[in-house]
């Protein structure tokens, strides 16, 4: 079963630049969480931030009882084998071909016999579909290639934590699917938590228990699927449809001038009525059933109270129809 | 973004009102206190120091990476051994030529042989080793950790819980430091040479008052103060290329920045340790004989 991811209070600056202050959270345990966030808003420091290798100046990061941010080095260097990280542009070793590339951990923290290594190894690079290229370096494959490498690298010591730095970019919408599924199915077969970082709609629809935004230095919100989905929250409403009208500008938020004149220029944005919440992806066929899924079943219905009207509508119907179908 | 928006958002934002203009400043921000430039050269040494510390603590900490190191040793030493050589023919040539000229012009010419050997074993060669260390050896290495730096390589290495300090420097300043040494017999014993060649062939010596004065004059300990000087040169040029290596500012230039910068560095930080230590060591042994 995966680890709870509890972020509290965290606020990171690089000089006199604020990247996001006063951010808090908790990853549930074993369940799917997707950071949005128009680029530039820091998502990425966040996961880096998350796993040690950036230093929030306030806040702490608890994993297993140990501060990402505060502890000793040496716990905090134990508690990154629990971690898998996949990087925006996989972050291979050059001067090694993607099979020592992917082996590198196993190497490095086990005592595995080469054969042994072989197997895992070999393993992982059919699940990401780079079988035939396990020879190469990564400058002679593509970025996608590189991307899915990475990703085996991460899944090659059973993490307990997946952190993914945008798995979509660079990949096209069919392997982006793929990758989809395939991190659902991850997640069904060893409980993994997951979070993904991203700005892929399509992900942000399909994959995740849980949603969170950043913008403007803040967590925008952060909270079961539907909760974002059936938002009314302008940031995050212009984000899901993909809008020019509303709060983001090209450069990270638009000044006032420009929001007044879009006030003054007063055409309501088409709505569409209440979005329609795309139904979760389900583990493929012959996978076991997501133990993460029936545990944020149980957590959500119990926060049901709190939630906004239009969330609770669409988590009612998520679970009505195929209530005792797979899901549950 | 400046043309206007046919839309208006349904709402104005409910955060406080953005700051407008590019170079404001974030609201609420944390406030920092100004990193004051004049003690910018002081945090870059204490950086130096700190890293310097943790590699030798790196060092008694298991696993050790002897493929790494060996790997790193046989690549310092391919790069250095060979315009090792070459370079010190000419240096011992150049300072038996000056010494023997000098001697003559006093009259101490039987003692050619002491003062240019002590010359080139306590200082030339030293100076030689540090030069190529720090020239080959260390501009490699911030290179290599510099463009892994910026590929996101360390992180990545970091994140999968191997310490980059333990699995690339640690190995990397040993490998200097043993081929500083080594190195340094190397030139010793070619500079000396030389130097003999020299005097005896150029200038007339004779080769029994060349070895006689050598036996008077030179003793033990200086060897041993060039090979010490030898280790911590190697330590130094190790540790500076791997702090430029490890901190590159900005992309691909900055790589080549750092690279640039270790050296120099290295050199002013080895001269000077050099004077230090040639000042420490006159002070403390006594020369032979007196």
């Amino acid at each position: 079963m995966g680890i709870e991811v509890v972020v509290e209070g965290l606020t990171k600056s690089f000089g006199k630049q604020n990247i996001w202050q006063d951010v808090s959270l908790t990853l549930p345990a074993g369940e799917v969480s997707v950071m949005l966030g128009p680029s530039g808003t820091g998502k990425t420091v966040f996961l880096k931030s998350i796993i040690g290798l950036l230093k929030p100046e306030q806040g702490r990061v608890l994993i297993n009882g140990v501060d990402m941010v505060n502890s000793s080095e040496r716990d905090i260097m134990e508690t990154r084998k629990l971690f898998g990280l996949m990087f925006q542009d996989g972050a291979l070793f050059g001067s090694m071909s993607l099979f020592d590339n992917i082996a590198f951990p196993l190497r490095e923290h086990t005592r595995k016999k080469e054969s042994e290594i072989r197997r895992i190894v070999m393993e992982r690079i059919d699940i990401v579909g780079l079988l035939g290229a396990e020879g190469k370096l990564p400058g002679e494959i593509s970025g996608g290639m590189r991307k899915r490498a990475g990703l085996a690298r991460a899944l090659v010591l059973d993490p307990q934590i997946i952190l993914c730095d945008e798995p979509d970019s660079g990949l096209d919408p069919v392997r982006t699917a793929y990758l989809s599924q395939l991190l659902i199915d991850l997640n069904a077969q060893i409980d993994a938590t997951m979070l993904i970082v991203t700005h892929n709609l399509d992900i942000a629809a399909t994959v995740p228990d849980n949603m969170g935004m950043l913008f403007c230095r803040n967590l925008v919100t952060f909270g079961p699927r539907e909760v974002l989905l059936t938002s009314d929250t302008p940031v995050v409403s212009q984000f899901l449809a993909g809008r020019r009208e509303g709060p983001i500008g090209m450069s990270e938020e638009k000044d006032a001038a420009t929001l007044a004149a879009e006030q003054l220029a007063d055409t309501a944005p088409p709505r569409t009525g209440p979005r329609t919440v795309v139904p979760q992806l389900e583990p493929s066929p012959g996978m076991p059933v997501r133990q993460g899924a029936l545990r944020r079943r149980e957590r959500v219905m119990s926060m049901m109270g709190q939630l906004p009207e239009a969330a609770r509508t669409a988590i009612l119907n998520s679970y009505a129809p195929a209530a005792g179908g797979a899901r549950a | 973004m400046t043309a206007p928006m046919p839309v208006r958002p349904p709402e104005p934002p409910e955060k406080p009102p953005p700051p407008t203009g590019p170079g404001a400043t974030a609201p609420a921000a944390p406030e920092q206190r100004r990193p004051s430039r004049l003690l910018a050269p002081l945090r870059e040494t204490g950086k130096l120091f700190a890293l310097a510390v943790a590699v030798a603590r790196a060092i008694f900490r298991r696993p050790f990476q002897v493929r790494e190191f060996i790997e790193q040793f046989w690549f310092v030493a391919s790069v250095t051994i060979l315009p090792a050589a070459l370079v010190s023919i000419p240096f011992g040539a150049v300072i038996a030529l000056q010494v023997g000229s000098l001697t003559q012009q006093l009259g101490a010419q039987s003692f050619t042989g002491g003062a240019s050997v002590l010359a080139v074993i306590q200082q030339a060669s030293p100076i030689i080793v540090a030069l190529l260390i720090s020239g080959a050896a260390g501009s490699a290495i911030c290179a290599d950790l510099g463009s892994r730096k910026i590929r996101e390589e360390l992180d990545a290495m970091e994140v999968m819980g191997v310490s980059p300090i333990q699995r690339l420097v640690v190995p990397r300043v040993l490998a200097t430091m043993l081929v500083a040494v080594l190195l340094n017999g190397l030139i010793s014993v070619v500079g000396t040479l030389g130097g003999y060649f020299f005097n005896v062939i150029m200038q007339d010596g004779t080769p029994g008052a060349y070895l006689a004065s050598f036996s008077a004059l030179a003793q033990l300990p200086d060897l041993y103060i060039s090979e010490f000087k030898a280790l911590i040169f190697g330590f130094i040029a190790g540790i500076v290329a791997a702090y430029r290596g490890l901190n590159p500012r900005g992309g691909p230039k900055g790589v080549g920045d750092a690279v640039n910068q270790s050296v120099v560095i290295t050199f002013m930080l080895l001269f000077f340790v050099n004077m230090v230590l040639t000042a420490i060591y006159l002070q403390i042994v006594p020369a032979k004989g007196s």
